[in-house]
């Protein structure tokens, strides 16, 4: 999933400062689970804005606040197109997809955004998420035992371990795994260590070259639809 | 011969033979590698010259190499995979060949987290492995990466490193010879203080033949005081200080005389290591000890080939 963090409240303020009614966006998928950006993040936000403006002494926004299920589809949003007339701004709590999504649907509306978005990956443990892709395009892990060195290794090298790494951990911090190790433990476990051998030529960084676009062969269209 | 440097004579008419670096300084004075260049120049057969070493930003060791070269010196250029994506990485070595660099040596190139410029963006386009066939690539088939065809030859004596110590260890012989495949001419090993493992590696390295398909040169890293040995022993990458030295150097009334004495023991049991074909000074700072330490190592007068 999409893992993002919310701003701090200062900067929030600061940003939402020449508006003055803000919808305060949450989305219902990623950042739900993230606690970042779902309706309880929406509530808490709310009421951090406002109190914040209490002690301050200069009341000079009124606050609404939503969730839709998804704000990287157009069908969520049409949803708020009403609440949308009636604010000057909308501060998105989903991933930048999101934010831009509004963006696109509202041609007329300011978005700002309430969180950064981080990366994408998973849950270590409650309130631990780590990294674990980088939508490159072009797939290995199938050549590295299901751990991407893209991601993982500091440097993305393909032909590693790398002389940087002591104790299995990585140079840049002792408390980072060097991937490399992980994988040269996992290919072993697996009866590939044949895979390290092998020498691994340029990758081919042609599907990176932002923005990418995906299209669905015909076929997918005609049975699922163009949104699920 | 592959580029004719002093260097590849040295070690393919079988000499045991010593190489020095020479770190360039935070500025653009020409003077600062030339006073280096002076002091190792004479006892050895060729100098490194670092590649912004741990990532932290100096003169461009391109720049370095051409004024040893100037100086009659035999530059080894170092070139790490961290500032450069591979148009950048094909179009420097091209330059470097042009302006009389015969060693380039490929390495991945420490993280740019640990320099003086941590939000910068570490390129990592190719890695070391890939920069080491590139160079292959360019000299052997006269390609680039691309395939398209270069113009002219490009003489390089393909340099890369290596380290006995790093985890994992039993897959470091299998890493060499990927480099040795590659088209790794001469090894360069990471620091060396324990001899006896550093051998077991080396056996593994002969017993596949490795040491006939490549130099290897052991890394020697002079040790000034027990601090130093210390941080090596518990910080450096690569690097395998074991305990006993650390205690002889904090034991030790000269550190820098026990430092120099460890070092010359050092270079003595690597002298009948099977495969080893020189030494690596890598004396970070120090460079007025590297004549010291190759004049008592009975390693003068260096052979004029």
């Amino acid at each position: 999933m999409i893992i993002v963090e919310q701003k701090p409240v200062d900067e929030i303020q600061r940003m939402i400062a020449p508006y003055e009614r803000v919808l305060i966006l949450g989305c219902g998928t990623c950042v739900t689970v993230c606690n970042a950006g779902g309706e309880r993040e929406v509530s808490f936000l709310h009421d951090a804005l406002l109190l914040a403006e209490v002690e301050s002494k200069e009341i000079s926004h009124t606050f609404v606040e939503h969730t839709v299920k998804r704000q990287c589809d157009e069908e969520f949003l049409d949803l708020i197109a009403e609440e949308a007339n009636d604010v000057d701004a909308i501060l998105s709590l989903a991933c930048g997809i999101g934010a831009q999504s509004i963006a696109e649907r509202f041609p007329e509306m300011v978005v700002l955004p309430g969180v950064n978005t981080s990366f994408m990956g998973m849950a270590k443990q409650w309130g631990v998420w780590d990294e674990r892709c980088t939508a490159c395009g072009d797939c290995r892990l199938d050549d590295t035992a299901g751990i991407c060195p893209i991601t993982r290794c500091t440097k993305g090298i393909l032909n590693g371990p790398c002389a940087g790494t002591k104790n299995g951990k990585c140079e840049v911090s002792p408390e980072m795994d060097c991937a490399w190790i992980l994988i040269y433990q996992r290919l072993e476990r697996l009866g590939q260590l044949d895979k390290m051998r092998r020498y691994y030529p340029p990758r081919n960084f042609r599907p990176i070259p932002r923005p990418r676009r995906i299209m669905a062969s015909p076929s997918i269209v005609a049975v699922g639809g163009s949104h699920g | 011969m592959k580029a004719g440097t002093n260097l590849e004579k040295v070690l393919e008419a079988g000499n045991f033979a010593v190489t020095a670096e020479v770190g360039p300084p935070k500025g653009a004075s020409a003077n600062a590698v030339q006073k280096k260049c002076e002091v190792v120049k004479s006892c050895s057969d060729a100098i490194n010259v670092t590649d912004n070493q741990t990532a932290v930003v100096r003169m461009s060791s391109t720049a370095g190499a051409v004024l040893l070269k100037q100086m009659g010196a035999d530059p080894v250029m170092q070139m790490t995979c961290r500032d450069r994506n591979r148009i950048a990485i094909q179009s420097d070595i091209l330059g470097a060949v042009a302006l009389g660099i015969g060693n380039i040596l490929a390495i991945s190139g420490d993280h740019h987290i640990l320099g003086n410029h941590p939000g910068a963006k570490g390129v990592f386009d190719i890695d070391s492995m890939q920069l080491i066939q590139t160079m292959k690539m360019l000299r052997d088939d006269n390609q680039f990466i691309c395939g398209d065809k270069v113009a002219g030859d490009v003489p390089i004596f393909i340099g890369a490193v290596e380290s006995a110590f790093s985890d994992p260890v039993e897959f470091r012989v299998t890493r060499l010879a990927k480099k040795v495949n590659a088209g790794a001419d001469f090894i360069q090993t990471q620091g060396v203080f324990d001899v006896e493992q550093f051998a077991k590696w080396m056996k593994g390295v002969t017993d596949r033949g490795l040491d006939e398909q490549t130099h290897i040169l052991a890394g020697i890293i002079p040790m000034k005081s027990a601090g130093m040995a210390r941080y090596m022993r518990d910080y450096v990458s690569g690097v395998y200080v074991p305990d006993e030295l650390v205690k002889r150097m904090e034991n030790a009334d000269d550190a820098k005389e026990e430092g120099l004495k460890i070092m010359l023991e050092i270079i003595d049991q690597l002298e009948d290591v099977d495969g080893v074909h020189g030494i690596h000074i890598m004396a970070v700072g120090w460079e007025d000890i590297v004549p010291v330490i190759v004049e008592k190592a009975g390693l003068l007068p260096r052979p004029i080939v």
